[in-house]
């Protein structure tokens, strides 16, 4: 396969790292936290392409199926999906709870704000 | 909305990759409470971004030297679907020969979440419930001083 055997790899970090760019380079609260959502479904996605094996199936037994796909990343990223959500809906509610204080969702106002105290 | 069809498309890439329950979890809880929680996070505060007072450029040469540090790291990591990967050597081999008999359930991501690695389970969900109280405590206290500012 050479170089173009790594492809899965390169995906994942081209979604990691537009996930990375909207992070710093917006000042927009939720936009911020829609930008950690990419780069940790990139994340999923490079740990769930590891478990892949040419020609293997889904992990349950079946008669005449000798090859199976690696279980283990499945069972790691199904926890790490779950408390993805459970961390974004934490970090939400800091934004809506942010936007009450300082009326704002935008880094650089809220730092603003903060100054003229 | 866009969020909601990119954890669906990613759902998609899962099921192909022979992940059915992980493709699931990302149809039920990423395309569908995530998209949820977005939606009305942006309901409860602004809907519009602000434009941008400075130019793009730094973060633009900081992705692109991150991006092409990480493609230089892939270069000698085993290809994709490669069966000789050490991925597959160590842990894994044993729960696909031993699961079925151990546990007796046909599914060996089911066996080794619930069984093997309960402990992890167990983490889990702690940590949705530390969640959990984190968000009842900083919408709750909202309402209570909305409501005694009313009474003030």
């Amino acid at each position: 396969m050479g170089i173009l055997g790594h492809y899965n790899y390169w995906i994942v970090i081209f979604l990691m790292m537009v996930g990375f760019y909207i992070v710093i380079s917006h000042g927009n609260l939720v936009k911020k936290i829609v930008g950690l959502n990419i780069f940790q479904a990139s994340v999923f996605i490079l740990y769930i392409s590891m478990g892949k094996i040419h020609g293997g199936t889904a992990p349950i037994v079946a008669e005449g199926v000798s090859r199976y796909s690696n279980p283990l990343p499945h069972v790691l990223i199904l926890t790490a999906i779950v408390v993805g959500v459970a961390t974004t809906a934490l970090g939400l509610a800091l934004v809506v709870r942010i936007n009450e204080a300082y009326g704002t969702v935008e880094e650089d106002e809220i730092h603003a704000k903060d100054s003229s105290l | 909305m866009l969020f909601g069809i990119y954890s669906l498309l990613s759902a998609g890439i899962f099921l192909v990759l022979d992940a059915l329950d992980v493709a699931f979890i990302e149809a039920a809880v990423g395309a569908g409470i995530s998209t949820v929680l977005m939606l009305s996070t942006l309901a409860l505060t602004e809907r519009k971004e602000k434009e941008p007072r400075h130019k793009a450029v730094l973060p633009l040469l900081v992705v692109l030297v991150t991006g092409a540090a990480l493609v230089y790291g892939t270069l000698d990591m085993p290809d994709f679907g490669d069966p000789k990967a050490p991925v597959h050597q160590h842990v894994a081999p044993r729960y696909i020969q031993q699961s079925p008999a151990e546990i007796g359930v046909p599914n060996m991501v089911t066996s080794v979440l619930a069984s093997y690695r309960g402990y992890d389970t167990l983490g889990e969900v702690t940590v949705i419930f530390t969640a959990g109280v984190g968000v009842l405590a900083l919408i709750a206290d909202r309402r209570r001083t909305r409501r005694r500012r009313r009474r003030g």
